[in-house]
C-alpha cells in the first residue's frame, strides 16, 4: 500500500477564520476513506482545497506523490481526480447522457478542426466515448433517465447522475461530498454497494464527507474527524466514533449526536 | 475656458451620470436585477416634468410640476417591477437585461410619439441665471445640480440607515430567503426599490434637462451611466456616484486636452481597463459563488 | 406519435434523429435551392438578407445559446468582417474566395483577443464590457479614417469568384445561391460543434462553471474559444452584410444593431438553430411588414404613410417583452409545442411543457 492523497500539514484562512488548521493525513491506494465533524469542520474545504479551488496558506498537498499546489483547477480532473459536489451541482440543461459526456472530457482526442468538420476519426471517438458512459449508465442503472435533461429529475436520481458523471471520468481517486445526503434508506443502501463496488470492482478509491454515520461505518477504512478545522481523531470507524474528543465534539454542538451515536 | 469651470461643468454631468448610476445599483443590490433601461426611466421623467411645466405644454408652475414627476415616475417604477419583473423571478439576469433593453425601446418610442423628436430644453426659474464666486462665473443649474445630487445622496444615506424600510432594504438585499423567513415582504419591497429607483432617475432627468435640451434618445446616456456603475463597483452606492463623477470629469478635460475623435472614447476605454484590470470596480463589494 | 429504438451509438451521434426527419430537411434543402425561380428580385433579395442574419445570428447564438456568455457587442465583430472583408478585396488585391474566409479569421482572432482578459467577467459585467467593446469599434471606424474612410463610407465590390460575378442587383439569384451556400456550411459547422466535446463543454460552461472546471474544462481558455467561433461566424455574416448593402460605414454597425441581433435570437429561441433562422425571419422582414400594413392602413384610412421614428425597434421590444413572459423559449420553443400537439393527437396535455420553477442562481454569496 502506498498514498496516494497526502494533506501535508495544510492551513487555509478566511479573513481572520482559520477553515483548515494544520491538518495532516493520508489516503492510500484502494482505500474508502471518510471525513466526519459537525458543520463548519472544514470538511467541504478541505475538497475546495484538493480540487484546487482554494490555495492553502500553508502546508502541501501531493497526489501520487507529487504536489498539485501548481496545478489550475481544470487540470485535476486530467490527474484522476473526481468529485461530486454537497448542493448538485448537474449541467441543468441537458441530458443525463451528456452530462456523463462531459465527464469524457479528460479522455478527448481530436483536433479543433477535426471536431468542426466531423471526421472519421471524430465520428471514432464519439462511439468509444458513447460505449465507456454507457457501461457507467449499466454500473448505475440510470438507463430509463438517459435522454432524460436535469432539470426535470428528482433529487435523487441527480444525486446519481453526479456520481455517474464523476466515474465517467475514470478517476484514480474519487471525491464524495455527501454522497447520501436528502436521500432515502433504500438510496442509501445502493449508494454504499456503490462505494464498495467502485473499489473492489474499479480499483477506485474513495474519499468521502458523510454525516450518515451508519454508511460511514459500513464502507470505510478509516475515518477523520474534524471539528473547527483541526484534526480530532484518526482511525477505524470503531476507533474515532468510542474516542471521548469526538464524542464530546458532538455533545457541544446539539443535533449531530444522535447520528454519531446510532 | 478656465480650469476650475470644466471642473464644475464635468462634475455636474458626473453627479446626473452618478444619479442614474445609483438607480442601477439600488435595483442591483436589492433585486440582482439589471435595469438597462434606467437610462430611459431618467429621460421619460425629465420629459414628464417638461410636459407639465413647459409653455407649450400644460404650462403648470414648476415647483409643482418637480414633485409630481418625481411621483408619476416612482408609481411607474413601482408598477413596472409589479406588472413585469415579478413575472420574470427565477429566469436568468440575461433574461432580465435583455427585457429591460426591450422596454427602453418602447419608452424612447412612447416618448418620441408624446413629446416629439426635437430637442427641448426645461423651463426652470434658474435658467440662465449666473452665480459669480470671485473671478469664476458659473450657471446657477449647474451648481444647482451638485447641490441637488449632494442632499438627494445624503437623504439616501439616512433612509437606508435610518429609518425602518431603508433598513428592511438592506436586509433583504444581503440575504433574500432570510428577510423572507423574517417576515418582511421581499416582492412588495423589489416593487419600491422599483419605484424609489424611478424617483431618483426623475430627478437625475430633471437635472439633466435644466441644464441642456433633452430628446427621447437621450436614455442612451444610461449606456454612459451604466460605464460609470461598473468604474466605482456594481454593487455599491458610494460607489455608483463616484463613478458617476469620474466619468463626467474625464469627459470635459479629455475633449479640452486630447484630439476630438479620441475624447468621446475616454470613458469607455477606462471602463474596459478597469474591467480587464479590476473587475470589480474601485469599491468593490462582490464575493465570489460557493460551492 | 412515434417511438424511436436506438441500436447504435451512431443513432445519437447522426445529423438526422431518423429518416423521416431527414427526409424533411433534404425537401426544405430543395425548396430552397429553386427558390430564385419561384420568387421575384425583391423578396428573393429580402430572403437572402433573411439568410445573412440568420448567420450573424448562429453566430451570436454559439455564445450565448450554447455557451450562456452575454454579448452586447456583436455589431463590432460584423464591422470587423465587413471592413476586413472589402480592405483585403480593394486596396489588398486579394479575390473574394481568400478574402471572405480572411476576413472571418481576422474577426475571430479579434474576438478571442477582446475575450481572453474579459472571461473572468460575468452576467452584467461581461454585457458592460462588450457593449464598450461595441462603442468603441464604431469610434475606432471614425478615427481609422485613411483605411475606412470614416463617416463617408467604403463600397463593396462586386463577388468575382473565377470570372463567375455575384452581384445583389445584377445577379440575384447567384448571390442568393453563395448565401445559402454559406448558411448551409455555417448549420453543418454548428451542428458538429453541438455533438463533440466541444460544444459539451460550452453546455457544461454555460449550466456551472464551478463543475465544469471539476471535469477538467479549461473555463478561461474555452470561453475565449467559444467567443473566437461566434467571432468568426458573425464576422462572416458581415462580409456578406458589407456585399448585399453595397456600401456602409460606421453607422451601419451601431449599437443598435449589437442590441438587435441579441434581441432577435432571444425570440428565435435561445440554443437552437432554428432559433437563429426563426429570429432573423422577424428581424429581416419586419421593415417591410410594418410598410406594407402602413400602407395598407393609409389606403384604407386615408392620409398618407408618414414614417414613424423608433416604431420598428418599439414593435420589436414590446414582441420581445411578450416572449419573454409568456414564451421563454421563443418561437422555436413554441413550434416544438406545435410539433408535438400534432404528433400527440388528441392527447396533447397543457402541462407537458411546463418549466420547472428554478431560483434564480445568484452570484453573490455573503
Amino acid at each position: 500500500m502506498k498514498a496516494l492523497l497526502e494533506i501535508d500539514n495544510v492551513t487555509l484562512r478566511f479573513g481572520g477564520v482559520v477553515a483548515v488548521n494544520k491538518v495532516s493525513f493520508s489516503v492510500e491506494e484502494g482505500e474508502v476513506f471518510a471525513l466526519v465533524g459537525p458543520n463548519g469542520a472544514g470538511k467541504s474545504t478541505l475538497f475546495n482545497l484538493v480540487s484546487r479551488f482554494y490555495d492553502p496558506v500553508e502546508g502541501d498537498i501531493r497526489f501520487a506523490g507529487e504536489s498539485i499546489l501548481d496545478r489550475r483547477p481544470h487540470e485535476i480532473a486530467r490527474l484522476g481526480i473526481a468529485r461530486t459536489f454537497q448542493n448538485i451541482e448537474l449541467f441543468e440543461q441537458a441530458t443525463v447522457l451528456q452530462n456523463l459526456l462531459v465527464g469524457r472530457h479528460r479522455h478527448r482526442q481530436g483536433s479543433f478542426a477535426g471536431q468542426i468538420l466531423f471526421t472519421p476519426f471524430v465520428r471514432k471517438e464519439e462511439r468509444r466515448h458513447r460505449e465507456a458512459v454507457e457501461k457507467v449508465i449499466d454500473f448505475l442503472d440510470l438507463q430509463p433517465y438517459r435522454e432524460k435533461y436535469i432539470a426535470g429529475l428528482p433529487y435523487g436520481v441527480r444525486k446519481v447522475v453526479e456520481l455517474g458523471r464523476a466515474l465517467a471520468i475514470e478517476p484514480r481517486l474519487l471525491l464524495l461530498d455527501e454522497p447520501a445526503s436528502g436521500l432515502s434508506v433504500e438510496e442509501t443502501q445502493d449508494v454504499a454497494f456503490w462505494i464498495e463496488d467502485i473499489r473492489k470492482q474499479m480499483g477506485i478509491t474513495v474519499l468521502m464527507v458523510e454525516h450518515d454515520m451508519h454508511l460511514v461505518s459500513s464502507v470505510s477504512d478509516r475515518v477523520l474527524a474534524l471539528a473547527d478545522g483541526k484534526m480530532l481523531s484518526l482511525g477505524t470507524p470503531q476507533e474515532v466514533q468510542n474516542d471521548p474528543a469526538v464524542i464530546e465534539a458532538y455533545i457541544g454542538t446539539s443535533d449531530e449526536h444522535e447520528r454519531v451515536v446510532a | 475656458m478656465d480650469v476650475l469651470q470644466l471642473f464644475v461643468s464635468g462634475l455636474a454631468n458626473g453627479c446626473v451620470y452618478g444619479l442614474i448610476a445609483l438607480g442601477f445599483v439600488l435595483i442591483y443590490k436589492a433585486t440582482e436585477a439589471v435595469n438597462f433601461a434606467q437610462g430611459d426611466f431618467m429621460m421619460l421623467g425629465a420629459f414628464i416634468c417638461l410636459g407639465l411645466t413647459n409653455p407649450q405644454f400644460m404650462d403648470l408652475p414648476f415647483w409643482f410640476s418637480v414633485p409630481v414627476a418625481i411621483l408619476i415616475m416612482g408609481v411607474f417604477g413601482y408598477l413596472v417591477d409589479m406588472v413585469v419583473l415579478r413575472r420574470m423571478f427565477g429566469q436568468s439576469q440575461v433574461a432580465v437585461i435583455i427585457l429591460t433593453i426591450a422596454l427602453g425601446f418602447v419608452l424612447r418610442f412612447a416618448a418620441g410619439v408624446i413629446w416629439g423628436h426635437e430637442p427641448i430644453s426645461l423651463r426652470t426659474p434658474m435658467a440662465g441665471e449666473y452665480v459669480r464666486f470671485g473671478g469664476l462665473v458659473l450657471g446657477l443649474s449647474e451648481v444647482m445640480v451638485i447641490i441637488v445630487t449632494f442632499l438627494l445622496t445624503l437623504v439616501l444615506y439616512v433612509y437606508f440607515n435610518r429609518t425602518k424600510l431603508g433598513v428592511a432594504m438592506q436586509a433583504a438585499s444581503q440575504n433574500q430567503l432570510a428577510a423572507y423567513y423574517m417576515g418582511i415582504p421581499v416582492k412588495r419591497l423589489h416593487s419600491l426599490i422599483w419605484g424609489l429607483a424611478g424617483m431618483v432617475a426623475a430627478v437625475a432627468g430633471i437635472l439633466f434637462a435644466s441644464k441642456g435640451s433633452i430628446e427621447p434618445s437621450i436614455g442612451l446616456l444610461g449606456i454612459k451611466a451604466f460605464a460609470a456603475a461598473v468604474i466605482g463597483g456594481f454593487g455599491s452606492l458610494p460607489g455608483a456616484l463616484l463613478g458617476g463623477i469620474i466619468v463626467g470629469l474625464i469627459e470635459p478635460f479629455a475633449s479640452y486636452y486630447i484630439a476630438a475623435g479620441y475624447s468621446q472614447i475616454t470613458p469607455y476605454l477606462l471602463l474596459f481597463l478597469i474591467l480587464v484590470f479590476r473587475p470589480h470596480g474601485i469599491l468593490a463589494q462582490i464575493h465570489s459563488k460557493k460551492v | 406519435m412515434r417511438m424511436i429504438f436506438k441500436t447504435s451509438y451512431d443513432a445519437d451521434i447522426n445529423l438526422f434523429r431518423d429518416r423521416e426527419q431527414g427526409f424533411w430537411y433534404m425537401t426544405l434543402l430543395v425548396l430552397s435551392l429553386i427558390l430564385p425561380f419561384l420568387l421575384d428580385t425583391f423578396w428573393l433579395g429580402e430572403i437572402t438578407n433573411v439568410l445573412i442574419w440568420a448567420i450573424a445570428g448562429m453566430g451570436l447564438m454559439i455564445l450565448v445559446g450554447q455557451t450562456g456568455q452575454a454579448s452586447l457587442g456583436h455589431a463590432a465583430f460584423l464591422a470587423v468582417g465587413c471592413y476586413a472583408n472589402v480592405l483585403l478585396q480593394d486596396p489588398v488585391g486579394l479575390p473574394f474566395i481568400l478574402s471572405f474566409p480572411l476576413a472571418g479569421l481576422i474577426a475571430g482572432l479579434a474576438g478571442m483577443l477582446i475575450a481572453l482578459p474579459m472571461t473572468r467577467l460575468h452576467g452584467v459585467y461581461l454585457a458592460i464590457g462588450t457593449l464598450a467593446i461595441a462603442i468603441l469599434t464604431e469610434d475606432l471606424i471614425v478615427i481609422a479614417e485613411p483605411l475606412t474612410s470614416g463617416v463617408m463610407g467604403l463600397v463593396a465590390p462586386t463577388i468575382n469568384i473565377f470570372g463567375l460575378e455575384f452581384d445583389r442587383y445584377g445577379t440575384p439569384g447567384r448571390f442568393y445561391w453563395l448565401v445559402l451556400a454559406i448558411a448551409i456550411l455555417m448549420v453543418l459547422a454548428y451542428r458538429n460543434i453541438l455533438r463533440t466535446p466541444l460544444g459539451r463543454s460550452f453546455a457544461a460552461i454555460r449550466d456551472s462553471e464551478v463543475s465544469a472546471r471539476a471535469m477538467g474544462v479549461n473555463v478561461a481558455w474555452t470561453k475565449a474559444i467559444s467567443f473566437g467561433i461566434s467571432s468568426t461566424i458573425t464576422g462572416l455574416a458581415g462580409a456578406l452584410m458589407g456585399h448585399f448593402a453595397g456600401i456602409f460605414n460606421n453607422e451601419t454597425f451601431n449599437i443598435i444593431i449589437s442590441i438587435q441581433l441579441l434581441l432577435m435570437i432571444v425570440i428565435g429561441g435561445l440554443g437552437s438553430i432554428h432559433g437563429a433562422f426563426f429570429g432573423a425571419i422577424i428581424v429581416a422582414l419586419m421593415p417591410q411588414t410594418i410598410a406594407i400594413l402602413r400602407d395598407t392602413a393609409g389606403s384604407v384610412f386615408g392620409g398618407g404613410s408618414v414614417a414613424i421614428p423608433g416604431l420598428e425597434s418599439a414593435i420589436f421590444g414590446a414582441i420581445l417583452i411578450l416572449f419573454i413572459l409568456f414564451e421563454p423559449m421563443g418561437i422555436y420553443g413554441r413550434w416544438v409545442k406545435i410539433r408535438t400537439y400534432f404528433q400527440l393527437f388528441p392527447f396533447y396535455r397543457r402541462d407537458m411543457f411546463r418549466r420547472q420553477k428554478s431560483y434564480l442562481k445568484t452570484e453573490r454569496m455573503r
